[in-house]
């Protein structure tokens, strides 16, 4: 067993004890305090899946903004739950079945860190290989459309396929003459992103994270509606 | 908690590199790991540490609500002008090709950046609102 | 055992239970199912909100495990030489993935936020945040029409 599974297990087992120790306290302000804990351990377990980005975002939203909104939610509300009873049987079945039925649909998933597992080897991995945020070979390529790009796919001999598409690429780096010839061309650091995925998140899935973006400016929006004093008026 | 020596002159120590901390996470997103989510959200929390210390009425001083609601606006707007722009200059919504720059990878690279600091300017003003908003005392 | 002699789905069964292939897949129900609980089951609505919190960190889990590759890197190139113009073959983990859950923290953390302006709004229309409590004082309130 490798180390990098020995973390993930030990991280994994972490956060089901502190997701059950969420549900499960009965002071709020101790659930706040956990499920802060329990954001971190889910950064720390995804740093330890290379998703660096991600373990940002939760280090930063999950462990510092949710708590704090939390916290100040406790302020207004209060601090302790009403007692209830210890376990709520016909939840647990649900959860039970539910689980069990889900768990049933995760044994045919390829294998934890499979490298021929369909989501490495689509379409999608493709287009990810070729055009997002790389130098185009001739230097200025404005109206590349589907069909150009499917030609370069084929002119391409390299393995394609596989992910990431450009592995194969190193030696023929010499002059940006021979580069476009084989393999992909101008594939250094000039004037693209190296962070694939940021370039992913503001090119290839532009529209998405536009309309994310909008939803998140509808929430502050909401926000100001639901509880912003009137103090014009009063 | 204004009258926390300790918290006072440690707040003032943390939050400019806080801040700095933060531009440079949205201004690098191309680079290495962060852009504008991280950022703005890091930016964010040099600004409620400010306000958690000295308090709301200080908080509203440094950053005015007008000007926080109007940002979180302007960052979706920045983020779908870049797509006008594209539109306007012939090619098709976002995409960042067409944008005036060296060369495509400049292009996309330019494209990018804006749309990054679009977002951050969002995300960034947004959670200050959350945390404005959730410490607001009284009745609506 | 040789798993290849048997049906597929017992052997899938032994792969599971052996923690061999997809361990990772079965903790991610887990974490959401320990969520899931928490939603039906407390009558607060701030462990309800924790509650789903736990079950969309379950859906990142797994979204992010199907990224991996084995001894990948971050998907964040790197240069093999001083000059930094030559990129490290790499493999590199799927970065979709990562996308999809980045901008899927933020939005959580967004919708987070108004659950908890409508729990205060909640707070101060009903005076508690309990579940039951809020449906006693509607029924009441209004007696014969019925639960919210």
């Amino acid at each position: 067993m490798s180390s990098f599974l020995l973390i993930d297990m030990i991280l994994l087992g972490l956060a089901a004890v502190v997701a059950i120790g969420v549900i499960s306290v009965r002071s709020l302000l101790s659930a706040t305090m956990l499920g802060g804990i329990y954001s971190l351990l889910m950064a720390l377990i995804w740093q330890n899946m290379n998703a660096v980005d991600v373990a940002f975002t939760e280090a930063a939203v999950g462990a510092g903004i949710s708590t704090v909104l939390l916290v100040g939610t406790l302020l207004h509300t209060r601090r302790e739950t009403n007692q209830s009873p210890a376990i709520h049987w016909p939840a647990l079945l649900t959860v039970v079945l539910t689980g069990s039925f889900l768990i049933y649909g995760t044994v045919d998933m390829p294998d934890y860190g499979d490298a021929s597992a369909p989501i490495h080897t689509g379409r999608v991995q493709q287009l990810l290989g070729q055009r997002v945020g790389k130098v185009d070979n001739e230097g200025v390529h404005h109206a590349w459309t589907y069909s150009t790009m499917a030609e370069q796919s084929v002119e391409r001999d390299e393995p394609e396929r596989s992910f990431p598409p450009e592995r194969s690429h190193g030696e023929d780096h010499g002059g940006d003459a021979e580069a476009g010839a084989h393999g992909h061309p101008n594939d250094d650091f000039k004037g693209h992103s190296p962070n694939t995925v940021t370039s992913l998140l503001a090119a290839y899935r532009g529209y998405d994270t536009m309309y994310e973006t909008a939803v998140i400016f509808t929430a502050g929006m909401a926000m100001v509606l639901l509880l912003r004093r009137r103090e014009e008026r009063a | 908690m204004k009258d926390q020596v300790v918290l006072r002159v440690m707040t003032k120590l943390l939050v400019p590199y806080m801040l700095v901390f933060g531009f440079y996470v949205i201004a690098h997103g191309e680079l290495g790991p962060g852009g504008g989510f991280q950022g703005g959200v890091i930016l964010a929390a040099g600004f409620i540490l400010y306000g958690i210390v000295y308090g709301k009425s200080e908080l509203h001083r440094v950053a005015p609500r007008r000007v926080i609601d109007a940002l979180a606006g302007i960052g979706v707007l920045l983020y779908a002008g870049v797509g006008v722009w594209t539109m306007l200059l012939g090619g098709r919504f976002l995409d960042y090709s067409v944008l005036p720059a060296a060369d495509y990878g400049a292009a996309e690279a330019l494209g990018m950046v804006l749309v990054e600091y679009g977002v951050g300017i969002t995300v960034c003003t947004v959670m200050i609102t959350v945390y404005d908003m959730i410490s607001e005392e009284g009745r609506p | 055992m040789n798993l290849a002699l048997l049906e597929p789905s017992t052997a899938s069964f032994l792969k599971v239970a052996s923690l061999a292939g997809t361990y990772n897949y079965a903790l991610y129900v887990v974490l959401m199912m320990i969520g899931f609980y928490g939603v039906i089951a407390k009558k607060n609505l701030i462990k309800q909100a924790l509650g789903l919190g736990l079950f969309s960190t379950g859906i990142f889990l797994f979204y992010i495990s199907m990224g991996v590759v084995e001894g990948g890197t971050a998907p964040v190139w790197w240069t093999t030489d001083e000059a930094h113009l030559l990129k490290a073959a790499g493999p590199y983990d799927n970065p979709l993935t990562h996308v999809l859950i980045l901008t899927a923290i933020v939005v959580s953390v967004s919708t987070l936020a108004v659950a908890m302006a409508l729990i205060v709004n909640i707070q101060r229309a009903y005076g508690t945040i309990e579940e039951d409590e809020i449906r006693a004082i509607e029924d009441a309130e209004h007696p014969g029409e019925g639960v919210i």
